[in-house]
Parts: C-alpha cells; sequence; structure tokens
C-alpha cells in the first residue's frame, strides 16, 4: 500500500509515530497527482508549495505537539481563493487571478499545517452537477462500470474534490455545497462529504455563487477523516457576517457509533416518481442497518419538499446574478479586447459574453429576470416564502423528536459525462433534488457511501441532522459508515 | 422642549402665462457620515487622498470578498435620526441595488430599501424670525458611496477612483412638505447645521460630503391643501428629479427653472414625463437624463452577505444621552435666557462654536451686549477677514476682558472699539492694555468739572446759544471729551456740562 492511500487518520498516526514523514507522504501524492493527468481533477498543481510545507510540517511534528492535519496533502477547491495562487472558480473570466489573500478555511487548514498538493477542478462557479461546464473541461470519474471504459461524471461542483480523493491523490479536499455541490459528487465517487450548518465555516475568501446558501466543507475518506478535516475548517470568522460566533466541538470524539438512543426519520416525500429500484432498495437497506444499530425508525413527513428544487433555482440564481456582476472586465481576470469605439457596454457585453460559459450565463440571466420589476413578487419573494416552509417542515420533524433524517444522496449512480448534452437543463438540475432542500434550510448533510449499484457504481445515503449538531449527525454517519462496511474503491486504469 | 412660535411660509408662487402655480418639492439628502474608515470596510474615508489609496479588497469587489457592518457608522446615522427626531428601526436590513457602472466595483450597491435604520422624523426649517417651515422626514436609510469615474484625463479612456467607493452615506428623505426654492436651500441648510452639532456629518457640499437629489412639481393653488386632506399625492402633479445638487445656490437655481419648465408644458397642454434631469450650472437649464430605453430596473432584494441589522434600545438610549443641544432649542434658550432677538439668537446658533464661544463671553456678563460685541464686533470682522470662529486672533476671554472694563466704567464704548481693534490685531490682555496706554476714562468728577469749566470759559459766545437751545450742550460734551482724549466718562460730562449751562 502507498503512503497516499492512507486515510487522515491513519497517516496522523504514522506522522506522529515518526513511521512517516509529511515529504514522504506528500512525495506519493504529488506522484498519483503526476500520474491521474486522465482524471483532469487537478486545475492547478502547487508540488513546490507543497514539499516547502511538508517540510515545515515535519519540523513542527518532531517539535512534538503538532495539529491533526500537520503534513497531511490535500486538495484544494479552486472555488477558494489561495493567495498568490490561481484561483478561478473554473471560470475563463478570472484568467489570470492571483488573489492576494487566503480564504478562512484555507488559511485554518496551513495553519495547522495542512499540505496544499494544488487546486481542484470543478463546475464553473459551482454552477453544475457533473463537472462538465468548468473553463479547465470535465473531470472523470475513477469510477468505472466495470469493464466499460465510459467515461463517467464524478458529479458536481466539487466534483474535481471528489474524484481526486476517490483515486487517492490527496488524503482529503475541501469542497463547497450549495445545492449538493459536496454530497452529490461524494456519493458518485464512494467517499464521504458533509457540508455543515449554514454559517459553520465562513465564506470568507470563498468565491460567491449563492451567498445563503453557500457553505465549505470536507470531503474525505472516511466520516472519521471528514469529523477531523470539519474541525479544522469550521469556526467563527468575524470578516463573515453570516458566519455563527459558536464553539467548535471536537467532532471526531464525538464518534462513539452508539445511536440507540437516536431516532431516525423516514421522509416519505423523499420517495420520488420513477425512482430506481436500486436507489429504493439502498434507502431501506441503510434504514435497516440503523434499526439493527439500535435506532429508532420513524416515518415522518416533509410536506413541501416538491417545491424546494423551484425555489432553490429561483433563489440560487438571483444572488448568483448579483454576486456575479463584479466579474466585469474592469479590475481584475478576462477583459475582451476591444474594437475601436467600444465603450463601456461593449467592454461589459464582450467581457462576459467570452468570460462566461452557457450554465453560468443561463444562471444569471435566469436570475436577472426573477428580480426584475414586476416579477419579483412572483418569483423571488414565492420562493423565499417557500424556504420558510421547507425550514418549518424540517423543524416540526425535529421538534417531534428525530435527531437525523435518512434520504438517498442522488436519484441515480453516476452518468456518462456528455450524456445529458442534449437534455433540458432541469433534467440536470433534478441531480439536486434530495439535497437542495437541505442547503435552503441551512442544515447540516453528509452523504456516506453504502452500496454499489448493479453495473458496480458507488451509492450513497444522506443524512440530515439538527442546526450545530454535527458531531450527532457525523456519529450517526459512522455507524452507517460501520454498518454498511464500504470498502470498495475504483479499479485504477488512469 | 421648547420652541419658538412660528408660522409656516406662504408658499411660493410662480404666475404663469395662463394662471398662478405653485411648487411642491420633495428632497432626498445624501449626507457622508462623518467617519474615518468606511461602511463595510476598514479602509480610510479621507478626502483627497492619492486616487486609488483608501480601497479595501471589499471595496474593489475582489472574489470572495465578504462587507462586515462599521458600528460605529450605524451609530452615527442613530444619532442623526435621534438629531431628527425620527423614529429608530430595532430592525432594519441591507439590500442590493443592482446597476453596471466602473465605479460600482460590485455592480451592485449596498442600501437600505425595504427596512430603513430610521423612520419618520421631522426637521424645522427656520425662513425669518417667526416663520418655520415643518418638513415631514419619510426614512433614513444608510448605503455605500460608489466611486469616482473621470472621464476628461484621456481621449480614449476613463479613470477609476475607487477611495470614495464604499464610504457611508445618509440618504434623508423628505415628504413633498417644502413649497419654495429657498425653503429648500434653506431646508438643506438646516440638516447641514443639524448634523454638524451632532458631528454627523462635515456637511462639506465642495467635497461631496452633502448632496441633494430635488424632486420638483407643479400644482394649481390650492391642491396641495387638498393633498393635506386626502393624503392623494396624485393631484400634487407628475414630479422630476433633478439629480446631484451640490450647492444651496444650484439648488434654488434648478427648481425655479425645472418649475418653469413644468409650468410653461402643462400651460401648452402637454403633460410631464416622470423622469430624471441634471442641472447644467452653466446654462442655468435642467436637461433630461436618461431616456426611457433606458430605464435603470435596481432589481433590488435582500443583501444576503448580511444579516437583518438588530440594535437594542439600551444603545439607542445610551447614544440619546450624548446628543448636545440641537439648535432649535439653543436659539429658543439665547432668546429667553439671554433676552437677545430671535434673529440674533439665530446668529450665533448658525454653529455650534458660535454659540459656543458666545456663551463663554456672556457667562456672568449681559448677555445682550455680549451678543452685540460678538455678532457686529466680532463676526463683522471675521467674516470681512473670510476667517471662521476657529481662527479668530481674540478669544472668548479676551472679548470678555473687554465686556468687563466697560462693565466697570473703567472704559467707555467707543474707548472699548479701539481697545478691540488692538486686541484683534496685536493681541494681549485687554486690563493690561488699558492701563499701559492709559485708555482707562476718567470718572474723577472734579478733573472733569475743571475740564468743563475751562471750555466754558473760554467760549461765552457758545454758551449763550447754548442756554437758549438745550440741544447746543452736545457741543460742550464733545469739547471736554476732545480735550480728555476721549477718556472722560461721557455719562458724567453729559451731567456736568448739562448742570453748568443750567446754572
Amino acid at each position: 500500500m502507498s503512503l497516499n492511500q492512507l486515510t487522515i487518520a491513519e497517516a496522523r498516526d504514522k506522522l506522529r509515530g515518526g513511521e512517516i514523514t509529511a515529504v514522504e507522504l506528500t512525495a506519493a501524492c504529488l506522484q498519483a497527482v503526476e500520474g491521474a493527468d486522465a482524471l483532469n481533477a487537478f486545475a492547478h498543481k502547487t508540488p513546490e508549495i507543497a514539499l516547502a510545507q511538508a517540510k515545515e510540517a515535519d519540523a513542527r511534528l518532531a517539535a512534538g505537539n503538532a495539529p491533526d492535519l500537520c503534513g497531511i496533502p490535500l486538495g484544494i477547491k479552486d472555488l477558494f481563493c489561495t493567495e498568490g495562487v490561481p484561483s478561478q472558480a473554473g471560470s475563463r473570466i478570472l484568467d489570470g487571478f492571483r488573489p492576494e489573500y487566503e480564504s478562512t478555511v484555507t488559511r485554518q487548514l496551513f495553519e495547522q499545517g495542512a499540505v496544499m498538493l494544488g487546486k481542484l477542478n470543478m463546475d464553473e462557479f459551482a454552477m453544475g452537477s457533473s463537472n462538465e461546464t468548468s473553463t479547465y473541461g470535465n473531470v472523470v470519474n475513477p469510477w468505472r462500470r466495470g469493464n466499460d471504459e465510459a467515461a463517467l461524471t464524478p458529479g458536481g461542483s466539487s466534483g474535481g474534490s471528489a474524484a481526486a480523493v476517490a483515486a487517492d491523490l490527496c488524503l482529503g479536499a475541501t469542497g463547497t455545497d450549495t445545492g449538493g455541490s459536496i454530497r452529490q459528487p461524494a456519493a458518485f465517487t464512494g467517499i464521504v462529504g458533509i457540508k455543515p450548518t449554514y454559517g459553520r465555516c465562513s465564506r470568507w475568501g470563498i468565491i460567491a455563487f449563492a451567498s445563503s446558501l453557500d457553505q465549505a466543507g470536507p470531503m474525505a475518506k472516511s466520516v472519521r477523516d471528514a469529523a477531523i478535516l470539519l474541525g479544522a475548517m469550521a469556526g467563527h470568522d468575524p470578516m463573515d457576517s453570516t458566519s455563527a460566533d459558536l464553539p467548535v466541538p471536537d467532532f471526531e470524539a464525538a464518534l462513539t457509533g452508539d445511536i440507540r438512543s437516536k431516532t431516525i426519520g423516514i421522509p416519505r416525500e423523499y420517495r420520488m416518481e420513477g425512482m430506481p429500484d436500486e436507489i429504493e432498495a439502498l434507502w431501506e437497506d441503510g434504514r435497516r442497518m440503523l434499526e439493527d444499530a439500535g435506532a429508532r425508525i420513524v416515518d415522518i413527513s416533509l410536506p413541501h419538499t416538491k417545491y424546494a428544487l423551484p425555489a432553490y433555482y429561483v433563489i440560487a440564481p438571483a444572488e448568483a446574478s448579483s454576486n456575479l456582476a463584479r466579474y466585469d472586465g474592469v479590475r481584475y481576470g478576462r477583459r475582451a479586447k476591444l474594437s475601436q469605439g467600444d465603450g463601456v457596454l461593449e467592454m461589459y457585453e464582450k467581457t462576459r459574453a467570452e468570460g462566461f460559459g452557457d450554465e453560468v450565463k443561463r444562471r444569471v440571466m435566469v436570475g436577472t429576470y426573477v428580480l426584475s420589476a414586476g416579477f419579483y413578487d412572483a418569483y423571488y419573494n414565492r420562493a423565499r416564502r417557500v424556504r420558510t416552509l421547507i425550514k418549518r417542515d424540517f423543524e416540526e420533524a425535529f421538534a417531534q423528536g428525530v435527531d437525523a433524517i435518512l434520504t438517498p444522496a442522488t436519484p441515480s449512480a453516476a452518468f456518462e459525462l456528455g450524456s445529458m448534452a442534449d437534455a433540458d437543463p432541469v433534467q440536470m438540475y433534478l441531480n439536486d433534488v434530495f439535497t437542495v432542500t437541505v442547503n435552503l434550510a441551512g442544515l447540516p448533510g453528509i452523504s456516506v457511501p453504502t452500496g454499489l449499484d448493479r453495473s458496480g457504481l458507488p451509492l450513497g445515503l444522506q443524512l440530515i441532522g439538527r442546526p450545530w449538531q454535527e458531531a450527532d449527525l457525523l456519529d450517526a454517519a459512522f455507524a452507517l459508515e460501520r454498518a454498511a462496511d464500504f470498502g470498495h474503491k475504483p479499479g485504477k486504469w488512469w | 422642549m421648547l420652541d419658538l412660535a412660528h408660522e409656516a411660509p406662504k408658499p411660493k408662487v410662480i404666475s404663469g402665462a395662463k394662471s398662478d402655480w405653485e411648487l411642491v418639492i420633495g428632497l432626498e439628502v445624501h449626507a457622508q457620515v462623518s467617519s474615518k474608515a468606511k461602511l463595510f470596510s476598514g479602509a480610510s474615508t479621507r478626502f483627497g487622498a492619492e486616487p486609488n489609496s483608501n480601497v479595501a479588497f471589499v471595496d474593489a469587489a475582489m472574489p470572495g470578498m465578504l462587507p462586515v457592518v462599521n458600528e460605529f457608522c450605524i451609530a452615527q446615522a442613530v444619532r442623526t435620526g435621534l438629531g431628527l427626531k425620527a423614529q429608530i428601526n430595532l430592525v432594519s436590513a441591507f439590500d442590493r441595488k443592482n446597476y453596471f457602472y466602473p465605479d460600482l466595483p460590485q455592480g451592485y450597491q449596498i442600501s437600505q430599501l425595504y427596512h430603513p435604520l430610521v423612520g419618520e422624523g421631522e426637521v424645522l426649517v427656520d425662513m425669518g424670525p417667526g416663520v418655520a417651515r415643518r418638513v415631514r422626514i419619510e426614512r433614513i436609510h444608510v448605503e455605500q458611496d460608489a466611486g469616482k469615474s473621470i472621464h476628461d484625463m484621456d481621449p480614449t479612456m476613463s479613470f477609476v477612483d475607487l477611495n470614495r467607493t464604499g464610504v457611508a452615506l445618509m440618504e434623508i428623505v423628505s415628504r413633498p412638505d417644502i413649497r419654495g426654492p429657498e425653503e429648500a436651500a434653506a431646508y438643506v441648510a438646516k440638516l447641514r447645521q443639524i448634523m454638524r452639532y451632532l458631528g454627523t456629518c462635515d456637511g462639506n457640499m465642495q467635497n461631496g460630503s452633502l448632496r441633494a437629489d430635488v424632486n420638483v412639481s407643479v400644482c394649481k393653488p390650492g391642491d396641495y391643501e387638498r393633498y393635506q386632506e386626502t393624503g392623494d399625492h396624485r393631484v400634487l402633479g407628475t414630479r422630476c428629479e433633478i439629480k446631484n445638487m451640490n450647492s444651496m445656490r444650484f439648488i434654488q437655481a434648478a427648481i425655479e427653472y425645472e418649475a418653469r419648465r413644468q409650468i410653461a408644458i402643462l400651460e401648452d397642454g402637454g403633460s410631464i414625463v416622470q423622469e430624471t434631469r441634471l442641472y447644467d450650472p452653466d446654462t442655468g437649464e435642467t436637461r433630461s437624463m436618461r431616456s426611457k430605453e433606458e430605464a435603470h430596473d435596481y432589481r433590488y432584494f435582500p443583501d444576503p452577505d448580511l444579516l437583518p441589522l438588530e440594535i437594542e434600545q439600551d444603545w439607542v438610549d445610551e447614544i440619546a444621552a450624548t446628543l448636545p443641544e440641537l439648535p432649535d432649542e439653543k436659539k429658543a434658550r439665547f432668546v429667553t435666557e439671554y433676552g437677545m432677538t430671535e434673529y440674533d439668537a439665530g446668529v450665533l446658533t448658525a454653529e455650534t462654536e458660535n454659540a459656543a464661544f458666545f456663551e463663554e463671553v456672556a457667562r456672568g456678563r449681559d448677555g445682550k451686549a455680549a451678543a452685540n460685541w460678538v455678532i457686529n464686533d466680532l463676526f463683522g470682522r471675521l467674516r470681512k477677514e473670510g476667517h471662521g470662529i476657529g481662527e479668530s486672533p481674540v478669544s472668548s476671554g479676551q472679548l470678555g476682558g473687554i465686556l468687563d472694563l466697560i462693565a466697570k466704567g473703567d472704559i467707555s464704548g467707543k474707548i472699548a472699539k479701539d481697545l478691540f481693534d488692538i486686541v484683534y490685531t496685536e493681541g494681549g490682555d485687554p486690563a493690561e492694555i488699558v492701563e499701559a496706554r492709559r485708555m482707562r476714562q476718567v470718572t474723577d468728577t472734579g478733573a472733569i468739572e475743571a475740564e468743563v469749566d475751562k471750555i466754558i470759559a473760554a467760549n461765552p459766545a457758545q454758551v449763550e446759544k447754548a442756554k437758549a437751545n438745550p440741544k447746543l450742550a452736545g457741543w460742550f460734551v464733545g469739547q471736554v471729551m476732545k480735550a480728555t482724549g476721549g477718556k472722560a466718562n461721557p455719562q458724567a460730562v453729559n451731567e456736568i456740562v448739562s448742570r453748568k449751562l443750567g446754572d
């Protein structure tokens, strides 16, 4: 077994025990990265930074009392601004942009001694569910359907993060989740991904998609690793007004796997029309596993679920249309070549026309439309009311004593890249059907791999927790992970 | 609180070709909050800095940057609201106003459309002694200023200076209660005065710290009263908004022009198009700013980067407890406490520094005399020389010293003027100057009597005339004053002369 295949927890213990060095571990990861160009998971590699950080980490480890993440090689989603390192959100419009600042989340990780292997590919501005909208080209899922060589999507938007973790290019990665962008790719690649409660991780320095929904979170090989990473990423940041001033518990210490006193809700509205049998069966297996672990299982109702997706696809584009207005060619990033006589309007139009991809343009236009005079009440305000109702659905479930809610993470396994090219965009949006409710309600949600479909592709289940109770949620996920004993890895073909 | 009795001024009436018209005016005043740092960043607000030197990452809308509200700016806006006797909303919220412009880096301005920080208040606009207009304030909201586009530095390019980007503004919105160009200017002046008292806006119109958008419509006499009864705005006519006025003179001229423009259209059988207009000081005209096709849809929506702004009543009370005495109260107190005219009280309270100077002079002395000296002699001289009270070469202590010398009878009023001139130009302690330069007036009646006797003896013909016509006694007084170098106590001289001539 090579070092890059270790989990964070294993590597941490070996580093502390002096069995391996951070430089050795980093070198193994860099080698894996170099050999995995076929996956296109990395948008930008930073081997020099990685080795420098690894050396520093070794010094800290030698001095003793090094933090958990000291010397742990990670991949960073391109949405995070990293000082002096290209940070483009997978977009052409940010060509050449190197921030002069470090996002709060990555700063915290690096202060703990984490090592950055590079920036991970993603859907442009985190808009997409298949990683096909990136200016860097699509990421390829390390998983294949048995011997079928068809390239599959790793999911999106954190597809680079998911593929890199699943293919053991790094020990863990940062992701962000606005409507499912951590949990869906995690499910498609057989790894663990958690979106914490809105406000748990600072958004400062993360390129915004939809501010009221965006949350950073870890993508990892195990629930334990996710707990370790989340602990380092979370925390109050006075630079983000929406960040919560709450203590961060020791998430790893909370992993007991004992859920005998817990009540798990099964929401009947998530049993969608036309849901594949395999997903239905996976969900049923999950229910049984939690029950066997001693949890009480109850059927619950979240009656406004069916309005979540339309509401999400009003609110998220509305915020995005405003958040992306700053990409105008004036101060940074790309500016279109102008013709003689072109004025400021032409500069905006040409810059944005060539700088943004189709999906971004589509959402900016939808967002502009739903906020415009005469449509605001019918769309945006109505969507906000739906959001309140969805939140209330969850509150009522929790008030009835439910500790966590079990749902499928995705309506299917990973699909073929390009297979949705001619489909109605709404078909793609359906990927988020189980995940967007969690963002709208601001709740923590975690995706755990629990099975394979007939063709051997991973499938995941989602657990949704009470606000700020990530420790409990991780513990339930830990129990589920243990019971499912997934243990599958993609066969290396790249 | 003590208000001076007043009545409302008559609305301005403009005679058109066919009939009389009245004006209806409402203002949106943009006041820059006095604060060292910007509304959502720690960048400096200093005026006149090198272009683009006071710019934080968030001001330049760098990717991933987030606004954090500056508590001091909010306190300043609350303070302003309290100074305008306005409702303070304990919960308010920020909204985004979306539009593209190079000096607006975010592509939106953070403002407060739906839930402003300050609600209804009022301002009493003085239009002369006993005349004042009560103008209702609809709301005050807090928002970011934009940067500055510079189009005249290069023939092919425009430049952008982001120093002002994100500076905190208060937008003070009035009801349509202003009825003439002079009232509009006086309203802005009154807001400026109150905010300068409060220390919440320096009111510097030249630097753009205070700018106004003026809404003007015209209506027939009687229509306004109908509006007051019914609250129906439609009877007030269609309004046009004149944007971004930064001088009291321009405000008046623009309103005057705009009203006449509208009257001409209406009397011609036309109708007014509601639009935004710009005033051109060179031509004295207003012109349409943008056509309907380009009309902005600002797509306002709540800013998701900022939680609703919740403040505590206790905090508001703490701010309220530190409010200074405001112009109306101060003026009323000056009238009652010092027995001065409302006009004089108005002059002395125009600026809080002036009022403070006056009160230092008046403390323990005759208030009326102090007011006369401060207004006529000191302010008169300062104004002539283009100085403010801060640059006065005469301190309140020195001026008080002069007043004390007059009160004790050491110097006459006339000598006091000379003494004031010496203190103003040369400085020094007034009492010492009087001693050193032998300016003390002669109050020794024996000495004065001897002087009077001497002059009576030397001018028998004049004595005869004066006895026939007592008014001529003044000539003798003048001679005595001349002989004593003006130092004789005029009252004593008068008495002795009239007694001697009466003998």
